[in-house]
């Protein structure tokens, strides 16, 4: 008999709302990531998803809402955070829906800049570093074991001294994925992840963000199209359309959701039934 | 090959040219080429006096230079045609000299070091060459500067010279003003390019690309322009004179010194000679260089210069890492800015006299052209493209007019044949080592 | 008050030479996305050809001036447009996809090219031209200061506006108006959709090029003295006003030459004319700093 963990909220997104002159992208979108759990945000293609990730890892200022984080026993209102210090202060990493690496610099290299922060503290404003003094050493020796752990973790360690450029899709996409593990967050949150993988490569990711949802403690935050993976490993689903949320549950619940069946057939909820009859559902 | 092993492919049959086309499109070239001259080479202007213009047929000119466009365009053709129709596999020879020279890069440097170091020992070393090395070490440390803010940091920085001009007048000012030597004012001199490099680089934060090369040239042309006209501060078009040399350890280079001071040659007990200043200087300048060039080495390897590098690739991505765009801008313009006013120090102390004249945009775009030219990044690559173009321009004293002509051709040249740069080619700052480098 | 309209008369006209001038930094950075920093000097080239032009018309005997005018118009923009065409053919074209310092270092050499090429063939000393178009009348007068709108002023501002109301014409109604706009919006696409991308950016060029040969034929006339340096000095002024309008707007471009104009017929009128090349430095740093999209530009949104 398992004990039932009473779910911990982790982000509280509250009346999120985000405007682009005058267009709507995200109307009034609420709903609740929980601690050590996997949510999916999923919908149509233009319902407002990425603008969510957007307003949450501070590359757009949210018109109306808030964005609470819990951690460490704080309440960090993310929205009014400047946009790059959210990673750290808020412990958030994110992947890219086009694939953005240091395409010029190796493997290895991409893991290193994901550690920026501790090794400048430890560099002492280069200072340290520059003198090559033990502290720095050490903390760089760390940076390296660090970035050689994640690179096993996702199968790239033979691919360490390549070129980003040079590795092929799915191996750049796992990339990203390690340098956003590299610097050590609270919530990873991962814009279509499975985006141009086969549906092995797609097995081997639902088996990695389990995994790292397990040993690390990590809660993962993503959207995804691909259905096989959503399904396969989110704890929660959050499904939005045209900028609304339109269901938010377990996957069982999301899957037999009327609403949700509509927006994805592109018809109104009553015809659902005749469009299913239609193609034989 | 028998003709009994007719399948055989014979590799050494030179592939076939198809004269029609390219003939044609050297007569074009030639074409356009004679309308082109025929307004400003074929008719001159010159004055006749009085506020009045005459001009001069030279018609001959505008035909040789259909001619030799056309000579030029079909040969340059042919030989294109030639080479693109070789068969697969042959490797790209420059390609392969620059990955070449990138690994060899300890042993290279050590030869090129040597060689330095031994210039003015050579035997047919003289004073004009140790001058001319001493040009191509300035050029040297203000390639290597500026590779810091637009090779490592990828920001377009054209007005460089301001940095330049600054530390030179630092030290001017500190000199005549406060009686400065230049060992004292030297710290100075990057300390304020520095801070320069900060304010300037602030207001350009938000900018990429061709925008923020104008408002550098901007900047630049400002600096200048303010140092031409504010007379009371800086002599305005005169410059700043008597700018004092610098001295070996408290020994001046000069032929007799007042009571209690040692002169150089009387401590070593040498005939006085103005080439020891001159050799001395050229030492400076090296080790200056060498300084400059092992600083940016470590720096490469430094969370710093790691992040001045991510910032160039993706910005947007080093924001999500939890980069600050805005202090890794602003280092790398004040690194790059101290290297420059310590350059410019050292300019002041060569020349004794700097005046607004030595500060032009050309500079600018000189400095731009040794590192590009090079190829981003590479610091070797600067070397090279500094010796270049320095030292081309001195062979053609005889064609002196044409110095700049050639100068921008070859700019124009270079880039066309080698858009990323005579060695483009990025030595990674650490390596796993699981698996000799394949690629 | 008197004064004041004077300069804002000399300022109109200026902003128009330096309006034109804008006009081809525009159109060819909203097409590839680079500035044409060699723009300058294609501007020079087309006061030189203006130069040399009418001495030949005087040599030949053509003395009725509104032909000579007329003839000498056509000669500059013809020659100086087979200048701007060869300019992006070498310089440009090879380099275009290739990463974008490279068109940026080859246009400063073109630029340096041209300049002393013009310097070697025609020297370094200025070129002065007798007042061909003299006389206007007076505006106003004030308290012992006379306003004048010289004919020469009247000509340029006309031409001005005559050639503005063609190009708009041409951009907005014409099919090669249309091919450009349609490559500027999205180049890969219109290409797949039969437009001749290499011809259009030719053609931009080119008329760009026209432009700036009726503003160095308009120098010409108007200062009555040149030289092989005029077109950096202008060229920046020029870029600058540009991006005052808004890049990639053609009217912006316009109005960015005529505030440009003016603001440096009031400071050198009224501060100091030293300085006033710093004037519009200051002016170029201040809205690339607030207001990188100018005053009629269209905004860029980087997708994340």
């Amino acid at each position: 008999m398992t004990a039932v963990r009473e779910p911990v909220p982790l982000l509280a997104v509250e009346n999120l709302t985000m405007r682009f002159g005058g267009l709507v992208a995200v109307d009034d979108v609420s709903f609740t990531a929980y601690r050590d759990e996997i949510t999916a945000i999923i919908g149509p293609n233009g319902a407002g998803k990425t603008t969510v990730f957007n307003c949450l890892t501070g590359f757009y200022r949210p018109s109306a809402g808030k964005l609470v984080m819990h951690k460490g026993g704080e309440l960090l209102r993310l929205e009014r955070i400047e946009g790059f210090r959210i990673a750290r202060r808020a412990g958030i990493a994110r992947t890219f829906q086009n694939i953005r690496l240091f395409a010029g610099m190796t493997v290895l290299e991409n893991l290193m800049v994901a550690q920026h922060a501790p090794l400048m503290k430890a560099s002492a404003i280069s200072l340290a570093g520059l003198l090559a003094l033990p502290r720095y050493r050490r903390a760089e020796r760390a940076a390296i074991e660090r970035g050689r752990h994640w690179l096993e973790r996702t199968g790239l360690t033979e691919q360490a001294d390549w070129l980003a450029a040079a590795l092929p899709y799915g191996a750049q996409r796992r990339l990203e994925i390690a340098r956003a593990l590299c610097t050590g967050p609270t919530l990873l949150c991962l814009d279509e992840p499975a985006a141009g993988l086969n549906p092995r490569e797609s097995h081997e990711l639902n088996d990695l963000l389990r995994s790292v949802r397990e040993e690390h403690g990590l809660s993962i935050l993503l959207i995804e199209h691909d259905m096989g993976v959503v399904m396969g490993i989110s704890d929660h689903i959050v499904v939005l359309d045209y900028g609304r949320k339109i269901s938010d549950g377990s996957p069982e619940f999301v899957r037999n959701d009327q609403a949700v069946i509509a927006a994805y057939l592109g018809v109104d909820e009553e015809a659902v039934e005749e469009v299913e009859a239609e193609v034989q559902l | 090959m028998t003709a009994a092993s007719g399948l055989a492919v014979e590799n050494t049959a030179k592939p076939p040219v198809f004269w029609a086309p390219l003939l044609r499109d050297a007569i074009l070239a030639a074409l356009v080429a004679v309308l082109l001259a025929l307004p400003l080479v074929g008719l001159q202007t010159y004055d006749v006096g009085g506020g009045a213009l005459g001009i001069r047929t030279h018609f001959d000119w505008v035909a040789w230079a259909g001619a030799a466009v056309f000579a030029g365009r079909f040969a340059l053709r042919v030989l294109r045609q030639r080479y693109d129709a070789r068969p697969m596999g042959e490797t790209k020879h420059f390609a392969f000299l620059a990955v070449w020279a990138a690994r060899q890069a300890v042993p290279l440097t050590l030869v090129g070091v040597a060689f330095a170091v031994m210039l003015p020992f050579l035997p047919f070393s003289s004073r004009y060459l140790v001058d001319l090395g001493t040009t191509v070490l300035i050029y040297v440390m203000l390639g290597w500067g500026l590779n810091v803010v637009v090779g490592l940091a990828g920001l377009l920085d054209l007005g460089y010279v301001a940095f330049y001009a600054v530390g030179a007048y630092t030290f001017a000012l500190l000199a005549r003003d406060l009686g400065f030597s230049f060992w004292e004012a030297l710290p100075f001199s990057g300390l304020v390019a520095a801070s320069f490099g900060v304010i300037l680089g602030f207001p350009v934060l938000r900018l990429r690309g061709d925008y923020l090369a104008i408002v550098t040239l901007g900047f630049g042309e400002i600096i200048r322009i303010v140092l031409l006209n504010w007379a009371s501060l800086t002599g305005g078009p005169n410059g700043i004179s008597d700018i004092p040399r610098p001295s070996f350890f408290g020994l001046p280079f000069s032929r007799s010194a007042p009571e209690g001071v040692t002169t150089f040659h009387q401590f070593f007990g040498l005939e006085f000679s103005p080439e020891h200043r001159v050799v001395f200087l050229y030492f400076v300048i090296l080790a200056m260089a060498l300084v400059t060039n092992a600083f940016t080495l470590r720096i490469r390897k430094l969370p710093v210069g790691r992040a001045w590098e991510a910032l160039r690739e993706d910005e947007l991505a080093c924001r999500a890492l939890g980069i600050n765009p805005t202090t890794v801008k602003l280092s790398a313009f004040a690194i790059g800015a101290m290297f420059g006013g310590l350059a410019g120090c050292f300019f002041a102390t060569r020349q004794g006299f700097i005046s607004p004249e030595s500060f032009t945009f050309i500079e600018s775009a000189t400095i731009l052209a040794i590192v590009v030219l090079g190829g981003m990044g590479s610091q070797l690559g600067v070397v090279l493209a500094a010796i270049l173009l320095v030292t081309l321009p001195e062979f053609g004293r005889a064609f002196a007019e044409f110095r700049m002509l050639i100068f921008g051709a070859a700019m124009v040249g270079v880039m066309v044949w080698r858009p990323r740069g005579l060695i483009a080619h990025r030595a990674p700052t650490l390596r796993l080592g699981l698996q000799p480098a394949t690629r | 008050m008197a004064y004041f309209l004077q300069q804002l008369i000399n300022g109109l006209t200026l902003g128009s030479i330096y309006g034109l001038i804008a006009i081809g930094y525009t159109m060819v950075y909203g097409i590839i996305g680079m500035i044409n920093f060699a723009h300058g000097e294609i501007y020079m080239i087309g006061a030189f050809i203006s130069i040399i032009a009418f001495l030949v018309l005087g040599l030949a005997g053509v003395t009725y001036v509104p032909l000579a005018l007329a003839i000498v118009l056509l000669i500059t923009m013809l020659f100086t447009s087979i200048y701007g065409w060869a300019v992006e053919r070498i310089a440009y074209r090879p380099l275009r996809g290739s990463f974008r310092l490279a068109p940026l270092i080859s246009a400063i050499g073109m630029s340096i090219f041209l300049q002393n090429y013009v310097q070697l063939f025609q020297g370094a000393r200025v070129k002065p031209m007798p007042p061909l178009v003299q006389g206007g009348f007076t505006v106003f007068e004030s308290g012992g200061f006379t306003v004048q709108l010289s004919y020469l002023q009247v000509f340029i501002m006309l031409l001005t506006v005559v050639l503005m109301i063609g190009f708009t014409f041409v951009i907005a109604a014409t099919p090669l108006g249309r091919a450009q706009r349609a490559c500027e919006q999205d180049m890969r696409m219109a290409a797949l959709l039969g437009v001749d991308v290499n011809r259009v950016i030719s053609l931009t060029f080119v008329m760009g090029a026209a432009l700036a040969a009726v503003a160095g034929l308009m120098v010409t006339l108007y200062y009555g003295v040149i030289d092989f340096f005029i077109g950096f000095l202008a060229g920046v002024k020029a870029f600058t006003a540009a991006v005052l309008g808004g890049i990639g707007s053609l009217p912006g471009a316009m109005l960015g030459g005529v505030l440009i104009g003016l603001i440096e017929a009031f400071w050198s009128a009224y501060f100091s004319v030293e300085y006033k090349d710093v004037s519009v430095f200051v002016v170029l740093v201040l809205v690339l700093v607030f207001s990188p999209t100018g005053l009629l530009g269209r905004p860029e949104v980087e997708k994340v």
